[in-house]
């Protein structure tokens, strides 16, 4: 298929067949990463621009790679939430940008909905490298190849994320994106942080791990900020990671041969056991390799010379 | 003598139960009569066939900005949208800088408002000292200066012990109390609403009961200190229960709602259109469905706007970091027309009544009313011709409007204050003369 949109901005506009067509575009990158010269001329003379408002290493790292690797050149931005408010806007920033003739901007911005805000006012690319409690589309694709690779046939699965389901852009994301590919979707976390209106979007809500864990072939664990104690979401770590921790005890309790996924960083002890984290059911490793392919995949279509794409 | 006759117009003045065909003899700024076929000798006549005359509007819930916040709206701009809009009375908050909890700053505004305001200005006067919620305000001092009902808007007032003992004290100044019903802990850093618009769009939600509950504590309060209670921009189905149960029960509580909260829900706010973020945030179909019946059976006394006008840096950000507020002065009666009345909610002269002496009742001002010896601030509608929304022709400094583009129909034609025309429709000509 012909890829046709400027920008990357949620897995919820996509289509099945969009995804399906990154998806494959990037296994097909796949071989790119792994020659001795890691890298091909696909995009010479492009720039991409990454711009973080919030740390974030393995989705910059990521990023940049899959940009070296497709031979454009970039330049990264890391700005902290607080010089952003001396006076310059987020949108003055981004115009200086695209004065400069930029091809695409990755962004990442603690704030719901900035990627959209931008996509409307610059003529680049714009690709949502995570946006508040929104969305975080290249990890929900980079998530479903690794699911994909276990799994092949994805409307036969049960997927279960477990954790700080309100607070999370990689749930939301996902939730669009193995939906859409037909799986069955459970979330299971404290009820502070799992609003029963997520059944509204077609999901099974589950509050008692086991329970939601029955059944179930792929365990997505989600990564706490550990300031939503503070927040009184939940008493202590103690007692979340007792509750909603996966420990090799707990993967008993699922289907024999489930997989573990989780997007990193993770904290040990409390989320996920070191005895899952690095057990054979983890695929988390997995799951960063991907991660450049699918980013290379995204750069690839939004970039690559396609005359049919509409110009803004 | 200015002299003035608006003729052959239909007159609706709810408060002297008039709803038919009349003619309005105005002189030097006063109502002289109302009637059938006026043998009046004078060459200032509006023709005001098919069109709807009425008592200029009384918004009671509106912020002019001035003094502090210029660059958003002035007293001056401000009174323009509302004239433009046939309001010709305003109540304007206090939370200004300095806020209007002393005498001096209602003169100021008194002042401003005679020297270039185009209609007339009331100031609401804090609760507490700086708008802080921790120490009663000189409220003796603002009744004598003037002003018209008190109210922390914008700051709601969590301390139920600070709101116990000025109900109690307003009472003897005969002043309501109007809140901004918000629980702060509850609300903590939300933005909209919460519910599944939230959850898709990953904004912080805010329970709607963080409104109720304060409502639900305000009716008690009143309850036990006698004070009059008016609740300002209600917003949940909750609030409207609340309302008429301490209505049924006798208190005197009464209510206002905004245009927004009964033409749009959160299911408007698909993508991250700041234009769309207020506080109290859009409720759900059923908060709205609640309250267009709210209005329907009395439980909610008068429509006011909520004018809420910010500069466009201040919307064009990220959702989170925009400011809450939408303008409204001038899009009030297309939107009460054409979405309570057209669609049969309430009927036109009811409308006009929670659009005049509704409010003038709420706040104990003489206003609202065509009757004999009353100051002639009138405005005449054309409830037949569509026109779109376009926020570029707003008077108002603020383009802060979730309603560009809109089809309404109840344009302002003429809006008179005290016997002077202050607005005209540009395509609304009067024989002889031009304002
Ligand atoms: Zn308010
Ligand atoms: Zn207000």
């Amino acid at each position: 298929m012909i890829w046709k949109s400027k920008d990357l901005l949620s897995i919820e506009e996509l289509s099945k067949n969009e995804i399906e067509t990154i998806l494959e575009t990037a296994v097909s990158f796949k071989s790119v990463s792994e020659r001795t010269v890691k890298k091909v001329p696909t995009l010479r003379g492009k720039t991409v621009v990454l711009f973080f408002q919030e740390p974030s290493t393995r989705t910059r790292t990521s990023f940049e790679l899959a940009s070296k690797r497709l031979s454009a050149d970039n330049l990264t931005i890391q700005s902290s939430a607080s010089s952003l408010t001396k006076g310059e806007t987020l949108l003055d920033t981004m115009k200086t940008l695209e004065s400069m003739k930029i091809d695409a901007l990755v962004i990442r911005h603690s704030c719901s909905g900035i990627p959209h805000l931008l996509a409307q006012s610059m003529q680049a690319s714009v690709i949502n490298a995570g946006d508040g409690f929104h969305e975080h589309p290249t990890q929900a694709l980079l998530d479903l190849l690794t699911v994909r690779e276990n799994h092949p046939h994805l409307d036969q699965l049960t997927i279960t994320f477990v954790g700080d389901i309100l607070h999370s852009r990689v749930v939301r994301s996902n939730i669009y994106a193995f939906k859409k590919m037909g799986a069955r979707i459970r979330v299971c976390g404290p009820p502070t942080l799992l609003p029963k209106d997520f059944e509204k979007w077609g999901v099974e809500v589950f509050y008692h791990l086991d329970a939601a864990l029955q059944g179930t072939d792929v365990i997505y664990v989600l990564r706490l900020q550990l300031e939503r104690q503070k927040k009184n979401l939940f008493p202590t770590l103690r007692e979340y990671s007792q509750l909603y921790g996966i420990t090799s005890d707990r993967l008993l309790k699922a289907n024999s041969g489930a997989i573990v996924l989780h997007p990193g960083p993770m904290n040990r002890g409390i989320e996920i056991s070191s005895g899952v984290a690095d057990g054979s059911a983890a695929r988390i490793d997995d799951q960063v390799s991907n991660g450049v392919a699918i980013r290379m995949a995204v750069l690839y279509l939004l970039l690559g010379e396609n005359p049919e794409r509409r110009t803004p | 003598m200015n002299t003035w006759l608006i003729q052959g117009g239909h007159v609706i003045d709810p408060a002297n139960h008039w709803d038919d065909e009349a003619d309005i003899w105005i002189q030097e700024g006063v109502i002289k009569k109302v009637g059938k076929h006026l043998k009046i000798s004078t060459d200032k006549v509006i023709e005001a066939k098919n069109k709807l005359v009425v008592p200029g509007l009384v918004d009671m819930h509106v912020h002019l900005r001035e003094p502090g916040f210029e660059y958003k709206e002035t007293i001056k701009t401000g009174t323009q949208a509302a004239v433009a809009g046939g309001v010709t009375s305003v109540a304007c908050m206090p939370n200004t800088n300095p806020p209007i909890d002393d005498q001096a700053i209602v003169h100021f505004i008194h002042h401003k408002a005679s020297e270039e305001g185009f209609c007339h200005v009331y100031p609401i006067g804090c609760i507490s000292k700086q708008r802080q919620g921790q120490e009663m305000a000189e409220i003796g001092e603002l009744k004598k200066a003037g002003v018209v009902a008190l109210s922390d808007d914008g700051s709601p007032v969590m301390n139920s012990e600070l709101m116990r003992r000025v109900m109690e004290y307003a009472r003897e100044q005969d002043l309501t109390i109007i809140d901004h019903c918000e629980d702060l802990h509850l609300s903590n850093e939300g933005v909209i609403y919460e519910g599944s618009t939230s959850l898709r769009l990953g904004l912080r939600g805010i329970p709607a009961i963080s409104e109720t509950i304060m409502v639900s504590r305000n009716i008690l309060l009143a309850e036990m200190t006698g004070a009059r209670f008016h609740v300002a921009h209600l917003s949940t189905a909750g609030s409207v229960e609340l309302v008429r149960q301490a209505k049924r029960k006798g208190l005197a509580v009464t209510a206002e709602t905004a245009p927004h909260y009964w033409t749009l829900s959160d299911q408007f706010i698909k993508t991250y259109n700041t234009h769309f973020k207020m506080k109290p945030p859009l409720g759900s179909e059923a908060d709205v469905a609640a309250i267009r019946k709210g209005i329907q059976d009395g439980v909610i006394d008068c429509l006011a706007t909520d004018h809420a006008p910010h500069a466009s840096t201040e919307k064009q950000c990220e959702f989170e970091l925009a400011a809450f507020g939408i303008v409204g002065l001038e899009t009030l009666f297309p939107l009460t027309y054409t979405h309570l009345v057209e669609p049969q909610v309430i009927s036109l002269s009811k409308a006009i009544e929670m659009l005049t002496i509704n409010p003038a009742k709420v706040l104990g001002i003489s206003k609202g009313t065509l009757s004999e010896g009353a100051e002639a601030d009138v405005t005449i509608f054309d409830i037949k011709t569509s026109q779109k929304v376009d926020v570029s022709q707003f008077k108002s400094k603020g383009r802060n409007s979730p309603f560009n583009g809109w089809e309404l129909r109840g344009w302002p034609m003429i809006t008179m204050v005290q016997g002077h025309i202050r607005y005209q429709h540009p395509q609304f000509h009067i024989k002889g003369y031009q304002l």
